[in-house]
């Protein structure tokens, strides 16, 4: 059985990826533009799809283009900006109502593809310009979105850290954009970036319900055409191998300190021992089970979370956790401590089959929703490689404990960031 | 076990209540890798002062204690259970809110074992002194996590400002200093109180067969001893109909403001068929008035007085109720005048048209769909909707039947300027 099954054709600039599934009353498209993550377009790419949903030719203001969503029995539609290792990704989505659960026949999934199409195709542009009032506001709210990582510590700690490791990497850059260069974007800079992104960007749209494979197809030839393109590929940067581990201590008004150490995995997603490697994250700090939860919280009562996470990509790890100010020797040393067993293979075989199932099971859920089966399969479109979810889980399965101790000791601490309440300072 | 088909929906919902009291639903999804179950009490952080079984006297119990409970649970003689859980490859969660805790699992094999493990932990308790203090170190980092987080500040901020006496307005874990009281034996007078099968509600929902589960149920409940429980005696002190405070303005380590302006409902005794409806009603209201479609959006927007974290929400469980409005803003004074104009201008009759209540109805039809495709959302939301004698599959008809007049009930029946109230996050000078 075929855990996902995907039917993929080149079309006119871009990829058609339909995934059919009866498991849904809505059905879901997917558009993603992919290019290299750089600082002199991070921002611009930012605030484009902003613009792009905020109103078009035919819906010049967002109330109308809003309205016809809620007449279409509350389309949704909703953008989304993510790092994928280098390179800077756009995702915008449209969501519909399958007809066949409503007592009124409108077909919706053709209509659904001629909104996307009108988003897409047919931005609100007078005069080789965005709309200046569009732009504005949306330049505003992007401001007060960059802004707001300030005021969420968790969010803050963590983008600090990554700031912090990957200094002069374009991984360093903030997903939302630098704030400085917001007000440097015009209508006229933009809707020529919208231009370049249109023409130069890989292409990838997504299709997720119970839809006919034909239609589909059909719709999408009609509906979105683009040039031919060879899509950018960004440098890999391996990352600096650092001679010594950065410290650094940010002091702040805050009662709970957020400890985020950042590793080098020196692994990424299509590489052999990547399947090692998730299994080592997992036995080290993914789960509730794992060897952070149990020794920092359970023995230790440090922290409420602790918990590691990959960017698969990128080839790192982060550990973060919420802990007291007072703790912060205490919890990295239990952390490091942590590591070294695992390169050590100081884990159980039953540890590690647990992990391998709970991995298991974490991606079966993740497929059980659209946006999960659009995330897991971009992972090849990101990596080039061609990877399906039964041979990830395959060759997880696979892997031995001297496989994952080899991978651990891949693993280099490279930051430890600390931001810490400013009674600890005194 | 009963049947009951939703054609529309084309879905199958199974159900029996056991002997000693315990519903049981099951939902068979088709095609879905998940089974996702929640095991459900109908206790809350609201729940602090009730009469325990077998006693004569009310006891008051300190804040915190629901939600340190569940904590609790989770830890046997023989360790912890979500070691258990994930031995059988699944991840296990537990919450509690203001009405309900809830203990659930999910995963993509071994569901009847997981199921069994899921049933047994909850109903088989074990605390000591020992467990219960290691406890207060980790749900003390939790508390100063949300002392952090600003957002949070606000919700409860602003949920203070509303009720002078309710128990909704206490943080649901508690502070540091409150949960420092509990101790071991109050966790098993909460536990004896609560935990009773007539209590609680079990949601199974996942590609599984309703006989085969439903048998396995019953034989894991019929192997325990129940005693009639005698019905819940809990206690409210009299609740004014005003705001307690108007408003509340926060000095916190944040850049851009923060602002919600709150409305403390006037129905809060309703149950069942008049709940939804009145829920309902309102839910489609603040669409009405301050969805993306609306004008009052747009002109919030254009003005530069909100931005994409603008949201609006109603709540209402037994006993209180409330709508709230807002998000991050650069002028929290003007947001707070500006919304509450709008609120008020609201409650006029012929505010509405019926073109866009019947746009805002599909709107929400759509969304309920949308909602229907998430295990979590089902067993959540039928659990909530249930200890509140109502039916998430009413939803659709309940939207359908709703008109104009409905909706300018419920906006006259909220709205009134002695039940507003502000709260405000502001950056520290």
């Amino acid at each position: 059985m075929a855990v996902i099954s995907e039917s993929v054709k080149a079309m006119n600039g871009y990829k058609l990826h339909v995934v059919k599934t009866e498991k849904y009353k809505t059905n879901t498209l997917v558009w993603k533009m992919k290019a290299p993550l750089e600082k002199d377009t991070v921002t611009l790419r930012s605030l484009l799809p902003h613009v792009l949903q905020s109103s078009s030719s035919s819906y010049p203001a967002t109330g109308k283009l809003r309205s016809y969503l809620d007449e279409l029995y509350g389309a949704t539609l909703f953008v989304d900006l993510a790092k994928k290792g280098e390179y800077h990704v756009i995702t915008i989505s449209v969501e519909i109502a399958n007809e066949q659960f409503l007592s009124d026949p409108t077909p919706l999934l053709k209509k659904a593809f001629q909104f996307l199409s009108e988003i897409l195709t047919k931005p609100n542009v007078q005069g080789g310009a965005f709309d200046q009032d569009t732009v504005e506001k949306e330049k505003r709210t992007l401001k007060q979105r960059i802004q707001s990582v300030y005021d969420d510590k968790m969010r803050y700690s963590n983008f600090r850290l990554v700031q912090e490791m990957c200094k002069d990497e374009p991984y360093a850059l903030h997903v939302n954009g630098e704030k400085e260069d917001v007000d440097k974007i015009t209508p006229d800079s933009l809707y020529e970036y919208y231009q370049q992104a249109m023409a130069q960007d890989e292409l990838d749209l997504y299709v997720i319900g119970d839809v006919d494979e034909a239609d589909a197809e059909s719709y999408a030839g009609e509906l979105l055409s683009f040039e031919e393109r060879t899509p950018q590929t960004a440098p890999a940067s391996a990352g600096r191998a650092k001679e010594s581990v950065n410290e650094v201590r940010e002091e702040q008004d805050v009662k709970q300190g957020k400890l985020n150490i950042g590793y080098r995995t020196n692994v990424v997603y299509g590489d052999p021992d990547y399947y090692a490697l998730q299994v080592f994250n997992g036995i080290f700090g993914g789960f509730s089970h794992s060897k952070l939860f149990l020794n920092v919280r359970e023995k230790a009562s440090l922290a409420y979370y602790v918990a590691s996470r990959l960017e698969s990509h990128k080839g790192l790890m982060m550990v973060m956790s919420g802990i007291d100010n007072s703790n912060y020797d205490q919890a990295v040393n239990i952390i490091k401590e942590q590591l070294e067993a695992m390169k050590n293979g100081d884990f159980t075989e039953q540890e590690m089959e647990q992990t391998k199932a709970v991995i298991k099971n974490q991606l079966l859920e993740t497929v059980d929703t659209a946006r999960g089966i659009v995330e897991v399969l971009y992972h090849n479109v990101v990596s080039g490689k061609e990877i399906t979810l039964q041979t990830w889980m395959d060759e997880m399965d696979k892997v031995t404990k001297e496989e994952i101790a080899e991978t651990a000791k891949k693993v280099s601490l490279d930051t430890v960031y600390f931001l810490t309440g400013k009674e600890a300072g005194k | 076990m009963e049947k009951i088909t939703f054609d529309q929906l084309q879905e199958e919902l199974y159900y029996e209540s056991l002997e000693n009291g315990l519903d049981v639903y099951i939902l068979p999804k088709k095609g879905f890798n998940k089974t996702y179950a929640t095991f459900t009490t109908k206790y809350g952080s609201i729940d602090n002062h009730f009469l325990p079984p077998g006693k004569g006297e009310f006891v008051k119990v300190p804040d915190g204690i629901a939600h340190f409970l569940e904590h609790k649970l989770f830890e046997k003689e023989d360790g912890d259970v979500f070691q258990q859980f994930s031995k059988q490859g699944a991840s296990a969660n537990a919450f509690t809110s203001f009405t309900r805790t809830a203990y659930l699992f999910s995963s993509t094999s071994n569901v009847e074992l997981n199921l069994e493990t899921l049933i047994d932990f909850v109903q088989d308790p074990y605390f000591t002194e020992k467990t219960v203090e290691k406890e207060k170190g980790i749900i003390g980092q939790e508390i100063t996590m949300y002392d952090d987080n600003p957002d949070w500040r606000l919700y409860f901020g602003l949920i203070e400002n509303m009720y002078k006496n309710h128990p909704v307005k206490i943080d649901i874990a508690g502070t540091i200093e409150s949960i420092s009281h509990i101790t071991k034996d109050m966790l098993y007078e909460c536990y004896e109180t609560f935990y009773h099968p007539s209590n609680m509600l079990l949601f199974i929902v996942g590609p599984v067969n309703p006989d085969q589960i439903m048998s396995q149920v019953r034989n894991n409940q019929s192997k325990k001893n129940y005693k009639e429980l005698p019905e819940i005696k809990r206690q409210f002190e009299e609740e004014p109909a005003e705001a307690a405070e108007k408003k509340k303005v926060l000095e916190m380590n944040v850049q851009t403001s923060k602002c919600l302006v709150g409305i403390k409902s006037s129905n809060a005794n309703q149950s069942g068929k008049e709940m939804l409806k009145n829920e309902l009603s309102l839910n489609v209201l603040l669409d009405i008035l301050f969805g993306k479609s609306s004008e009052h959006y747009s002109s919030l927007y254009n003005a530069g007085l909100i931005d994409d974290t603008f949201s609006f929400d109603y709540t209402q469980e037994e006993g209180f109720g409330f709508a709230m409005v807002g998000g991050d803003t650069n002028d929290p004074d003007r947001l707070a005048e500006t919304l509450k104009k709008m609120l008020l201008d609201a409650r006029e009759k012929g505010a509405i048209s019926q073109e866009t209540l019947d746009r805002t109805k599909k709107k929400k039809i759509g969304a309920f769909l949308r909602a229907v495709n998430s295990p979590e959302y089902i067993a959540n939301q039928f659990t909530r909707y249930a200890f509140n004698e109502m039916d998430l599959f009413d939803v659709v008809p309940t939207l359908e039947s709703i008109t104009l007049e409905d909706v300018e009930n419920a906006a006259g029946n909220l709205i009134s300027e002695e039940r507003f109230t502000v709260c405000q996050v502001v950056p520290k000078k």
